[in-house]
């Protein structure tokens, strides 16, 4: 098969999710192994961080909130990145799974921005003497988190779930400019006492800015925050299409 | 156990503040998830008898 009609395969299987019955096969077959996937990185990259990593010469063990901190503030914003191209789906084709994927996400990318922010703060306590400044990319995050918030209520403030999609794909669009920010802060805003990212891919290269006894479990904790968060996304993901489903069928139970 | 010396209390706080919320967000996916499935299921059964 060459890489083109490859590609092709992909994306004509990848616009068949968008049919709730394929995707609730799909994903039904594929939950398993993500989640057996998750726990063992998860587990081999924290307990590799937490036990076998050693002390950094100026933090300390301070160090091993790393496999906390940057995982967790990467899915913070990759997962909003993720709410506005469902969004986007849902605006330009109107397509209802896109919409509930951006929605189940809402909940699981809070939670990992809410622990970017907290393990922050207590990293920065030890090492900048406080555990909360107005740094440019501190600030973001917080906006960051204040905007899943406000999607969330957004979502639960509207009962016609089609203008709720309309609204809150709106609102997600006005906060992925934070959800930049707070991704390319640290590299153009040079006045915050927050340092540079820590794995950077430049001209398709990683170039690692921490040695590698700290980045291979780093590394590891990454891929598992992530697939923590697909299959998240995926159990919410067909509990939306269920309770989609649900209000349908309710709604022609009363009408009969 | 690793030896987290004076930093003991930070490293300990944001390893347990992370796993407290990852495990409240997982029980609240699983749940909702749990509520549902049954809910359309006796929904389902009750349209096809």
């Amino acid at each position: 098969m060459s890489i083109q009609s490859g590609i092709k395969y992909f994306w004509s299987s990848f616009w068949q999710l968008a049919n709730p019955k394929i995707f609730m096969g799909w994903s039904g077959l594929w939950l398993p192994w993500v989640i057996a996937c998750t726990v063992i990185c998860l587990s081999t990259g924290l307990i590799w961080g937490f036990f076998f990593t050693p002390d950094d010469v100026r933090q300390g063990s301070t160090v091993k909130i790393i496999y906390l901190h940057v995982p967790s503030a990467l899915m913070a914003i990759n997962g909003y990145f993720l709410i506005v191209v469902g969004s986007l789906f849902w605006l330009i084709r109107r397509q209802h799974v896109s919409v509930l994927a951006a929605k189940a996400a809402a909940p699981v990318g809070m939670t990992m921005t809410l622990i970017a922010l907290a393990t922050g703060a207590i990293w920065g306590q030890p090492m900048w003497g406080t555990y909360w400044v107005w740094d440019p990319r501190l600030t973001s995050f917080l906006i960051l988190f204040l905007f899943y918030i406000g999607y969330l209520a957004l979502w639960k403030a509207i009962e016609d779930e089609d203008k709720a999609a309309d609204l809150t794909s709106v609102l997600a669009l006005v906060g992925a400019v934070f959800a930049v920010l707070s991704r390319y802060a640290v590299l153009f805003w040079n006045q915050g006492l927050h340092q540079g990212t820590t794995v950077t891919i430049a001209d398709g290269v990683n170039q690692e800015n921490i040695s590698s006894v700290f980045f291979q479990p780093l590394l590891l904790s990454m891929v598992g925050f992530g697939l923590l968060f697909f299959a998240l996304l995926l159990v919410g993901t067909r509990t939306e299409v269920r309770a989609r489903r649900l209000k349908v069928l309710e709604a022609f139970e009363r009408a009969h | 156990m690793p030896e987290l010396g004076k930093y003991a209390t930070e490293v300990a706080s944001a390893y347990g503040v992370t796993f407290l919320l990852l495990v409240i967000v997982s029980i609240f996916y699983w749940q909702k998830s749990r509520i549902f499935k049954r809910r359309l299921l006796a929904v389902e059964m009750r349209k096809d008898a």
